[in-house]
Parts: C-alpha cells; sequence; structure tokens
C-alpha cells in the first residue's frame, strides 16, 4: 500500500494504491489525519486510481474522513474507483454524501 | 469424499489478512473465474477473516483460524473460515447493513453485506464464548469440458 499526498489549492488530494484491508487502514487514517492538520486544506479527494483491492475497510477509512472535513465545512470526492471498490463505497451509501469523479481514460 | 480439499490453519494476526486472500485467490484461480469473480473471493474470505481477528479474538487474545476450501462441483466453490473467539450472540442482527459491535473504531458494519452481494451463499454458525463459521459458496460464471 502507497499513498501519496498532493495540495491543490485548498484542497488535499491522497493518491491511494495497492490493497486496503483492516490491518493498513487504521494506519491510513492517521496518516491522512496528520496530513490535513499539517496542510491546513478544506477539501479531501480520495484518488483510487492505483487501487487493486479494498474490502469494507475502506468505507470507513472514507467515512470517518468525511466527518471531521465536513465538520469544518470542506467536501470529500471519490476518484478514479474501479468497479467492485465503487460498488462497496455505493453499498453503504457513500455517495449520497460525497461526489463520484473520472479523472483518467477507463483501461 | 470432499473434492480437492485443503485446509489452512494460520494464527489470527493482521498481517494474516493478505495470506489468507492469497491462499483462496491461488485455490480459485485454478477455475479459471473471471478477475472480477476472483476479485469477489477475495473481497469476502477478507471480510470474514478481518472480523475473526478484529472481533473474535481481539478481547479473548491470541488465537488461530482455520480456512477450509473444497469444490462443491466443477464451478462451485466453498470456503469456511472457522474461529474459536467469542462467537456472536446475535447471528441476525450481526449480519444487518450497518450494524457493527465496534462502530466508535470506524468500522463500517458492511462486512456481512459485502459477502452477501458477492458470494451465492453466506452461512454463520456462532456459538457466545466458542466461536463463529462462516462458509462461503460462490458459483462460477465459467465453462468447462464435460
Ligand atoms: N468472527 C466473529 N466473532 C465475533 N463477532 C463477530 C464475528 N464476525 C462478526 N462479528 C460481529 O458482527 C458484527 C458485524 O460484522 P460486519 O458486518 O463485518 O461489520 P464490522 O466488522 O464493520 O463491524 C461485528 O461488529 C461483530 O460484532
Ligand atoms: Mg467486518
Amino acid at each position: 500500500m502507497d499513498m501519496i499526498f498532493y495540495v491543490d489549492d485548498d484542497t488535499l488530494i491522497v493518491s491511494l494504491s495497492g490493497e486496503i484491508d483492516h490491518h493498513i487502514v487504521p494506519k491510513l487514517r492517521s496518516d491522512i489525519d496528520d496530513e490535513i492538520g499539517l496542510c491546513g486544506t478544506r477539501d479531501l479527494i480520495f484518488d483510487f486510481a492505483g487501487v487493486e483491492f479494498m474490502d469494507s475497510s475502506g468505507i470507513g477509512m472514507v467515512l470517518g474522513r468525511y466527518k471531521k472535513v465536513h465538520a469544518t465545512g470542506g467536501r470529500v470526492t471519490i476518484r478514479n474507483a474501479g468497479r467492485l471498490v465503487k460498488q462497496i463505497l455505493d453499498m453503504s451509501g457513500v455517495f449520497t454524501l460525497m461526489e463520484y469523479e473520472d479523472t483518467e481514460p477507463e483501461t | 469424499m470432499k473434492k480437492n480439499y485443503i485446509k489452512t490453519e494460520f494464527e489470527a494476526l493482521p498481517q494474516n489478512q493478505g495470506f489468507a486472500r492469497a491462499v483462496v485467490s491461488a485455490y480459485a484461480a485454478a477455475k479459471d473465474p473471471t478477475v472480477e469473480e476472483l476479485t469477489e473471493i477475495k473481497t469476502a474470505v477478507s471480510e470474514a477473516v478481518s472480523n475473526a481477528i478484529i472481533h473474535g479474538y481481539e478481547k479473548k487474545g491470541k488465537g488461530r483460524i482455520l480456512m477450509e476450501m473444497e469444490e462443491l462441483e466443477p464451478d462451485k466453490l466453498l470456503i469456511r473460515i472457522t474461529d474459536y473467539g467469542i462467537g456472536i450472540s446475535d447471528v441476525k442482527r450481526a449480519m444487518e447493513p450497518l450494524f457493527s459491535g465496534l462502530p466508535e473504531e470506524e468500522m463500517s458494519g458492511m462486512g456481512f453485506t459485502v459477502m452477501e452481494s458477492f458470494m451465492d451463499k453466506v452461512l454463520v454458525e456462532a456459538k457466545p464464548g466458542e466461536g463463529t463459521v462462516v462458509t462461503l459458496i460462490k458459483c462460477l460464471d465459467t465453462y468447462y469440458d464435460l
């Protein structure tokens, strides 16, 4: 699992790759929270383009960050998720709370 | 006589979720599933194994997880995950979408829902204090020679 952060104006972009499971999620969420605190950005984008595997642990990671970002008036966007990742996020109603977008051509 | 029966037992450690996925993936790959079917199987196994580690053994401490795999029919696989942890007192409630015994830990309560949407059948047997057995059945949409 690799995670790269980019800052674009008032938005923190979290680019994820590899496998997301309950083993790695506690580290991911604390790293993301630290980075938000450090950069002081308002909005957050999760980019799933490089994610090869994700189970329901990803839902908690996304929703937990949403609660924090939303509390300070920010928006969360999900980007470039594969079909099954999208399906898992959709099962819990994630997309009623945040936007989805594709920025990479489908392969 | 069980067909192509394989079992593996491992310690209930968080890093072994990846091990369990790799094992079931290697087992199922021999049946020539689609990439999507393989991911669905891996995801369901990941859910069952993480539950055994996080919920089954967290309060009880160390423990072991048994994973059994079997071919029911040429295109029908059974995977059974057994733990000897705290068990579940109300299985029906535990399987409801969004129910989690650990919501404060940012657990989504969607593990069983994911298993049920990705597999054809999910059976849960649990005894409080003795453990939990999760049986997953997947019918593959493959073609094979008669
Ligand atoms: N192997 C297990 N041993 C004990 N309790 C379990 C086990 N599997 C599931 N549970 C219980 O069922 C609940 C729902 O599981 P699940 O749908 O995977 O959601 P989550 O893991 O996000 O809480 C868990 O929170 C837990 O209380
Ligand atoms: Mg779970």
